[in-house]
C-alpha cells in the first residue's frame, strides 16, 4: 500500500535516509499518521542478495563515494579513502550492524559535570538525562527484540564457543559485567524468525533474525499508507525561504536528473559524515556557512569511539564465527574511574570475524610470517573491539574539500581526526586487559590490531541546551531553523562508551512523539 | 610446499573440528589445475616440485612462464604458508596475465617490478630472484623494494587475492557460507569442549 506523494506536496514531512534514525522515525511518524517521504541515496537491496561473503556484501553495500582521512589518526595510512564503514542503502548501516544493543550510562549524558574541564577536549552535557531517555530505550528495546532485555521479553542469545572462552578470561581476572544484548530474535518475534546461529550477521542475516530498519521499520512505514520511500535519490541540498524556513530538498535520481520535493519538515538521517556534509553543502547567501551552522559546530565534534581491536591465538579451537557475531561483551571497565588514567570508560566486545576480514585488518599492510604464522591459527582465534569514550574535540571534523568533487558535482568530505591523549591512554589500558584476559585462558600469542574504518560515527550535528554550543536543542530541532531537525547519531554530545544504534533509536523515537505533537499543535 | 596441508586432527571428543586438509580427489585436482599429463608424473615426489611449478607459472601465457614463476615464488614469500600448495598462491597471480593483457600500465609495472628484481637478485646472488636459495636471502631483497608501487601492489591484491580464494579458506578452518546449510544451530555453535569446567 506504499503511497506516492506530488513532489509539490508541501504537507509532508522529509526523511532523509532509511537508517537507525531515519527508518525508525519514519514508522513512528506514519504510525501516528504523518505522512512521510524517505529519500535515500542506496539501492533497495533484499535479503535475497545478501551473501556469506564478507567482501563481496562490502562491495554491494557500503558507502564507496570517496572520502578522506586526514589528521593524526591511524586511518591516514591505513584506509586514506575509507575513514569510515557505512551503508549505503534502504536500511543504512543497520543492515551491516552487528547487533550489540548498548543503553549509555547516566554519567555518559552529564560528561562535562562529570569529568569537570578536559584540556584540548570540547566536552559538554547532553541537554537530556538519562531518565528522561530511559522510556524510550525501553520502546527502542522492544521494537527492535534485544534479547535477554526485560523490555523485549526475549530470552537471552544463548552462549557460542566465542562468548564462552571470552567469559572464561573475563571470570579468571575478576572481571563480573558480562553481557550480550542484542537485537536478534532468539524466538520468532515481530513477524522475523529466530537466529539460526548463521554468524555473517555483519553481511547482513540472510533470515532477518537480526534487526534492520530494512524489512522492520521501513515496511510497516509503508503499510500504513503514509509513507513513500524512495531509493536512490541522492539529497543535494536543502533549500529554504526568505524567513529561513526549509521549504524541501534537491535531490538526484538514479540517472542524475534533479529534483526538488516540497516539505513541512525536513529530517536529516545521513549518517555523522553525510549529515553535515549536507548542511554545510546547503550554504546559501541567508546562511553562508551553512544551515543551522550559527554556532560553527556543524561538522565539528566528529567522534568515533576509541576503539582498538587484538586477535588471540587461543590454546584449543574456537571458529569464533560458527554463531552470533557478538561473543561476550564485558562492561567492568564502563564506569568512570580516573584513577586508570583516562576520564570515561570503555567496553571489550567480542567480535567475530572470518578469515577474509581477519587478514586484511589484522595487520593492514603487513606481511611476512608475522602475518601468515597467525592466521595458520584462524580456527583458534578470538578477537575483541575495545570501544570507548572518545571525546569531543572542535578540530576532529567533517569539512568539504576545497576542490575536489564527487559523482554529483559535490565538494567531496574530508574526515579528520586525532587522538586526544585521553583516548590514547584508554586503547592502551583496554589492549592490556584484554591481553590479561587472554593470557587466563592460556593464549599463546596476542596480536593487536589497528583501529578498523570508523563504523560508529557521531557528534557532528551536536545536541546543546544553549545554541553557542551546538547544533540541535533537545528534540533534535535545529537551534536555527525550526521545521529542519537532525535524527540520527551526529546529535550526541558525547560518545558514550556503547555503541551508538539503540541510543539513536530511543531518540527517533523521542523525535516522531516531538515532531507530530507540534505538527498537530500547529508549531510546525 | 606439500601437495596437500596435512596437519595432525585437533579432534576431541564433542567438538566437531575441521581437518585444515584438501579433500578434492586427486582427479579432480588434476583437472582443475589444468596441468598436462606430463607434469603429473612428477607431481607426486616431493622433491621434484620444481617441473610442476614451472607447469604452473607457465599458465600466464600473456606475461609469460619466467614472469609467473617470479611472482609465485614473490606470493609465497609475501604470506608463507608451507603447507599449502602452490596452486593456491597461482589462483591468486593467474588474474594478472588477463588484466596486464588490457592494461599497459599493469603490464608494465609488473614487467619493471619483476625486471628489478630480477636484476638485484642476481646482482646479489647471482640468480634470478625465483631461484635464490634461502627465504632469507629472498626477503633481502623484499625488504629494499616494500614501499615501492610493485611490491605494494602485489602484496595489496595478494590479500583478497589469496586469503579470499574460498578454496583456501578449508586450509584455515574457516567454513565458509553457512545460512544454506541452517547455521551453526545444529552444527557446533557451542560445543567448545577444552575450557575448564567453570
Ligand atoms: C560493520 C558494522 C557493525 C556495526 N555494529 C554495531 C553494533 O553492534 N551496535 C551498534 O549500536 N551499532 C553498530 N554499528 C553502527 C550502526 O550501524 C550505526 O550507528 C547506525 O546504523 C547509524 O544510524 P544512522 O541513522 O545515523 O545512519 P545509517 O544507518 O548509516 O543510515 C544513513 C543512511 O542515509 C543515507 N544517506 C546519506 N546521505 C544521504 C543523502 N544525502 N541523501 C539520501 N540518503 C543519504 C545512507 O545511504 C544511509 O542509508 C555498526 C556499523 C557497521 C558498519
Ligand atoms: S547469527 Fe543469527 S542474526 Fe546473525 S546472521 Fe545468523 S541468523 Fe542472523
Amino acid at each position: 500500500m506504499s503511497k506516492t506523494f506530488s513532489k509539490d506536496d508541501n504537507s509532508v514531512v522529509v526523511i532523509i535516509g532509511s537508517g537507525a534514525g531515519g527508518g525508525t522515525l519514519a514508522d513512528e511518524l506514519t504510525r501516528q499518521g504523518v505522512d512521510v517521504v524517505i529519500l535515500e541515496a542506496g539501492k533497495h537491496h533484499t535479503q535475497e542478495d545478501f551473501e556469506n561473503d564478507e567482501w563481496a556484501m562490502f562491495a554491494k553495500i557500503s558507502w564507496l563515494d570517496k572520502r578522506i582521512s586526514a589528521g593524526g589518526w591511524h586511518h591516514t595510512e591505513t584506509y586514506p579513502n575509507l575513514p569510515a564503514w557505512i551503508v549505503k542503502g534502504v536500511g543504512g548501516s543497520t543492515m551491516h550492524w552487528s547487533g550489540l544493543a548498548l543503553r549509555f550510562m547516566a554519567h555518559e549524558f552529564k560528561t562535562r559535570s562529570t569529568y569537570g574541564h578536559v584540556p584540548g577536549a570540547n566536552v559538554l552535557d547532553w541537554p537530556i538525562s538519562y531518565d528522561e531517555l530511559a522510556p524510550y530505550y525501553e520502546i527502542a528495546e522492544r521494537k527492535m527484540g534485544v534479547a535477554g532485555t526485560k523490555a523485549s521479553g526475549l530470552p537471552p542469545m544463548p552462549p557460542n564457543n566465542h562468548y564462552r572462552v571470552i567469559e572464561h578470561g573475563a571470570r579468571k581476572i575478576g572481571y563480573k559485567d558480562i553481557v550480550r544484548p542484542v537485537a536478534s530474535n532468539t524466538r520468532p518475534h515481530d513477524g522475523r524468525p529466530a537466529c539460526q546461529q548463521i554468524g555473517y550477521c555483519m553481511q547482513g542475516c540472510k533470515i532477518g533474525a537480526k534487526w534492520s530498519t530494512l524489512y522492520s521499520e521501513i515496511p510497516r512505514a509503508m503499510k500504513t499508507g503514509h509513507a513513500e520511500l524512495r531509493p536512490q535519490s541522492m539529497v543535494l541540498r536543502i533549500e529554504h525561504d526568505k524567513s529561513g524556513k526549509a521549504t524541501g530538498v534537491l535531490y538526484a535520481d538514479k540517472d542524475g536528473n534533479q529534483h526538488l520535493q516540497k516539505a513541512r519538515v525536513v529530517c536529516v538521517a545521513g549518517n555523522s559524515i553525510e549529515s553535515p556534509r549536507l548542511l554545510l553543502n546547503s550554504a546559501s547567501s541567508l546562511f553562508p556557512n551553512g544551515l543551522a551552522n550559527s554556532s560553527g559546530q556543524v561538522g565539528r565534534n566528529y567522534m568515533n569511539h576509541t576503539t582498538a581491536a587484538a586477535l588471540t591465538i587461543n590454546p584449543g579451537p574456537v571458529y569464533m564465527y560458527r554463531g552470533f557475531d557478538i561473543a561476550a561483551v564485558v562492561s567492568d571497565e564502563v564506569p568512570n574511574n580516573p584513577d586508570r588514567g583516562f576520564l570515561g570508560g570503555y567496553h571489550l566486545e567480542g567480535l567475530a570475524l572470518h578469515l577474509p576480514f581477519a587478514a586484511a585488518f589484522m595487520k593492514p599492510g603487513g606481511w611476512g610470517r608475522e602475518v601468515s604464522s597467525a592466521l595458520e591459527k584462524f580456527d583458534h582465534m578470538s578477537c575483541v573491539w575495545v570501544c570507548g569514550e572518545d571525546l569531543a574535540q572542535e578540530e576532529n571534523s567533517i569539512t568539504l574539500h576545497p576542490t575536489e568533487r564527487d559523482q554529483h558535482g559535490l565538494p567531496i568530505p574530508i574526515v579528520t581526526k586525532t587522538d586526544h591523549t585521553n583516548d590514547a591512554a584508554m586503547r592502551r589500558h583496554g589492549l592490556a586487559q584484554w591481553r590479561k584476559l587472554s593470557e587466563a585462558v592460556g593464549a599463546t600469542r596476542v596480536i593487536d590490531m589497528p583501529p578498523y574504518p570508523a563504523s560508529h560515527n557521531m557528534g557532528t550535528n551536536r545536541m546543546s541546551e544553549k545554541a553557542r554550543d551546538g547544533v540541535v536543542n533537545k528534540w533534535g530541532q535545529t537551534h536555527d531553523i525550526k521545521n529542519l531537525f537532525v535524527s540520527d547519531g551526529s546529535q550526541f554530545t558525547s560518545s558514550g562508551a556503547a555503541n551508538p544504534t539503540l541510543t539513536i533509536v530511543a531518540l527517533a523515537i523521542r523525535q516522531a512523539e516531538y515532531i507530530a505533537g507540534a505538527m498537530k499543535r500547529r508549531e510546525l | 610446499m606439500n601437495d596437500d596441508l596435512h596437519q595432525s586432527p585437533a579432534a576431541q571428543e564433542g567438538m566437531r573440528v575441521l581437518e585444515k586438509r584438501v579433500t578434492v580427489s586427486r582427479r579432480a585436482f588434476l583437472k582443475g589445475s589444468g596441468l598436462t599429463a606430463a607434469g603429473v608424473t612428477t607431481l607426486s615426489v616431493g622433491g621434484l616440485m620444481l617441473p610442476a611449478r614451472d607447469a604452473l607459472a607457465a599458465e600466464l601465457t600473456h606475461l609469460g612462464a619466467a614472469i609467473g614463476k617470479t611472482l609465485l615464488v614473490m606470493a609465497r614469500d609475501i604470506f608463507p604458508h608451507d603447507k599449502i600448495a602452490d596452486r593456491y598462491y597461482m589462483q591468486a597471480i593467474e588474474p594478472y596475465d588477463a588484466k596486464a593483457a588490457e592494461d599497459p600500465a599493469l603490464a608494465k609495472l609488473i614487467r619493471d617490478g619483476v625486471a628489478q628484481l630480477d636484476a638485484m637478485a642476481k646482482a646479489s646472488f647471482n640468480t634470478p630472484y625465483a631461484d635464490v636459495g634461502t627465504e632469507t636471502q629472498r626477503l633481502s631483497l623484499l625488504y629494499a623494494i616494500e614501499h615501492g608501487a610493485f611490491f605494494q601492489k602485489i602484496k595489496g591484491d595478494m590479500v583478497t587475492g589469496f586469503y579470499n580464494n574460498k578454496a583456501v579458506w578449508p586450509l584455515f578452518g574457516e567454513e565458509g557460507s553457512s545460512w544454506e546449510k541452517g547455521g551453526y544451530i545444529n552444527r557446533g555453535f557451542d560445543d567448545i569442549d577444552w575450557l575448564p569446567k567453570a
